[in-house]
């Protein structure tokens, strides 16, 4: 009788612990995105919003070539930057773990992270001055002799690479260092008292061991990447349109809310896929 | 140690209550400032300080600006918004009916307006009123053309529409990023007047509006549209016209516009107060303001852009080179060499705007 008057009370703990960041997921999460998944099922006619329940909007997405080329643009722009990132975070967090003085860890960090501390949208701009026509890289290289004629740089699939990959390199190492100062030293020296040798130990003991690091930051990468409209606009040049841009359209320039929610749910069912594929690569899905 | 620690505290204790009085200072003083508010919903021209402080020194007013780009988004923006949020719009005349159809607008006393000093041409009664009522007013006119560095490129082949779609100049040539004059424009350069552009002809307008994306460089708004032209990053702007060049005329002497031979768009804004407006009589006050002599020289030479006032009047207070960044004298013969923008039912706007998007992702 005491136990289970006992473990009545722990429940009902328990459940005022959980209850608020429930009640806050469900106002801030749940009834949105029940909102927005009940207007993507709505049309747009004249400067109507008509309630149809139909999937008129989901159609014409995979209809409309430009529609879809927004997807496609941001999945290869976000899967080119989250393999750059992760290929330039995995030395720089190395280095920062290994290399680097313990005394001195703490201020490498903050020197990597540094630019966080700018603002997203001045930082943006910022590159668009370093990669214009008479940005710094060309005036340099055309005073260097090395070209003749300034690159087209600015205004580019690879200007919007570029702005993501310097802002994404300072998470990933972030988490990739977090990894590497966890793991035991014993480890490697456990794999070279087995006769392993630097590369052998790397590839099968480091890397194995930090890949939940990578992930954790590659999936975050890939969500705030395909989900962001600013370095794309600003660096972009509007030369192609990635599928926040699109949904950024339909709702500044046409007020079409229905098939704005529409494609942010598509937006919502690719993370979701990465997710679950991030998740069961990991293993961290309960069993 | 202790003393030190102790006068670092009292130091910092110090610090922090001159930051919150000086804070609360300022916050009140910025209270004191104004006692009315009024939010104007309106292009960039209006955010310039020097066209907005003089209104409100005269009226003790705070006016909050918010800019916006195209009638769509304007419209979008109202939509978001509560009854009675904004005071006074800025739209584009051409679309004054659809804000009055949507109940935006207000009808203004016909006689509050200085309507004999405006620019005959740019009256648009056919736009402005509706019914026999007025709902808005001219405040400012100006080109969608063809910018360009006269340095760089020949005058001589601006003076053709097709240039804008032509290979000689590729990777040369910016677009302003608004679907309505620029397709305007392309349909000037086929021969299609705006006022008759329909649905049937925008198979052959998306075909230039494509081969024009192949040949140019990017496509952006205002900002970054006249950023590319001074700096060189382009020497053809798509869609520019004196609002570009004008406000640089003493920077960038290297920059004009052309009206090229089959014609130009012609842009004019109106302004009026909004329907649920719980201050007409300020934003009345506002608008009559704007449309005075000082309040359209302000307007004309904006820091955003620079374009024609509609009213007259307002030579009084524009100096010589002003309005020859302006071409004061040349404005007859443009205004006949010009249309205005094309004005497309909800079907061929949807349209448009899709074969605009379809182009940016060409």
């Amino acid at each position: 009788m005491a136990t289970a008057s006992l473990e009545t009370r722990e429940n009902r703990r328990a459940w005022g612990f959980v209850t608020p960041a429930l009640l806050w997921t469900v106002a801030f999460f749940v009834i949105p995105f029940i909102v927005m998944a009940a207007i993507s099922l709505a049309t747009r006619k004249g400067r109507e919003i008509i309630m149809a329940w139909n999937f008129d909007n989901y159609i014409e997405f995979f209809e409309k070539a430009h529609l879809l080329k927004g997807l496609f643009v941001s999945l290869e722009i976000t899967l080119t930057v989250t393999i750059i990132s992760v290929i330039l975070a995995y030395p720089l967090a190395w280095i920062i773990a290994e290399r680097v003085p313990q005394k001195w860890q703490r201020m490498a960090l903050i020197m990597a992270i540094l630019p966080f501390w700018t603002s997203y949208v001045v930082r943006s701009y910022s590159w668009l001055l370093v990669l214009a026509q008479n940005g710094v890289i060309n005036n340099t290289l055309v005073y260097l002799g090395v070209i003749s004629e300034p690159l087209e740089l600015a205004s580019t699939r690879s200007a919007t690479v570029i702005g993501f990959v310097h802002f994404f390199v300072m998470l990933l190492t972030l988490t990739i260092y977090a990894n590497l100062v966890q793991m035991p030293p014993n480890y490697r020296r456990a794999a070279a008292d087995l006769g392993a040798n630097g590369f052998q130990v790397f590839w099968h003991v480091v890397l194995p061991l930090t890949l939940p690091g990578i992930m954790v930051g590659a999936f975050l990468t890939f969500v705030l990447c395909i989900g962001d409209y600013i370095t794309p606009q600003i660096l972009g040049g509007n030369n192609e349109l990635a599928l926040p841009q699109v949904i950024m359209l339909q709702l500044g320039r046409r007020a079409d809310f229905p098939m704005a929610a529409t494609l942010s749910i598509i937006l919502m069912v690719v993370v979701t896929m990465a997710y679950i594929a991030c998740a069961r690569w990991l293993k961290m899905e309960r069993t | 140690m202790s003393r030190h620690v102790s006068t670092g505290k009292t130091r910092n204790k110090f610090l922090s209550s001159t930051a919150t009085f000086i804070l609360g200072a300022v916050a009140m003083a910025q209270t004191a400032q104004a006692t009315e508010e009024l939010n104007a919903l309106v292009w960039c021209d209006h955010t310039d300080p020097a066209l907005i402080e003089p209104f409100e020194e005269k009226y003790d007013v705070k006016v909050n600006l918010k800019e916006y780009e195209g009638t769509g988004a304007g419209l979008s923006i109202i939509e978001q918004s509560r009854p009675g949020d904004w005071d006074v719009f800025v739209i584009d005349g051409v679309d004054v009916h659809r804000a009055v159809e949507m109940g935006v607008l207000a009808e203004i006393p016909a006689d509050a307006l200085p309507t004999s000093d405006i620019f005959p041409e740019v009256v648009m009664a056919e736009n402005n009123v509706v019914d026999g009522k007025t709902y808005a007013v001219t405040e400012k006119f100006g080109y969608n053309t063809i910018s360009f560095d006269k340095t760089k490129v020949d005058p001589k082949d601006m003076e053709d529409m097709s240039v804008i779609w032509s290979d000689k100049y590729a990777g040369r040539i910016a677009v302003y990023d608004y679907y309505l004059p620029v397709i305007g424009l392309v349909g000037l350069g086929l021969g299609i007047d705006t006022a008759d552009l329909g649905a049937d002809d925008m198979p052959a307008i998306k075909e230039k509006l494509f081969a024009m994306k192949k040949v140019s460089k990017q496509v952006g708004e205002v900002v970054s549209s006249q950023t590319a032209l001074a700096t060189g990053e382009v020497d053809i702007l798509v869609g520019g016209g004196e609002w570009i060049t004008a406000v640089l005329s003493e920077e960038k002497p290297n920059l004009d516009w052309i009206i090229p031979k089959q014609g130009g768009l012609r842009w004019a804004q109106s302004i009026g107060v909004m329907k649920d407006s719980e201050k007409p009589d300020l934003a009345l006050k506002f608008v009559q303001y704007i449309m005075s002599p000082e309040g359209q020289a302000r307007l004309a030479t904006s820091s955003c852009y620079w374009g024609m006032p509609a009213n007259a009047k307002a030579g009084e207070n524009l100096t010589d080179a002003q309005k020859a960044a302006l071409r004061w004298d040349d404005q007859e013969g443009y205004l006949k060499n010009s249309q205005l923008y094309p004005i497309p039912d909800a079907d061929l706007d949807a349209e448009m705007q899709d074969a605009w998007v379809e182009m940016l992702q060409q």
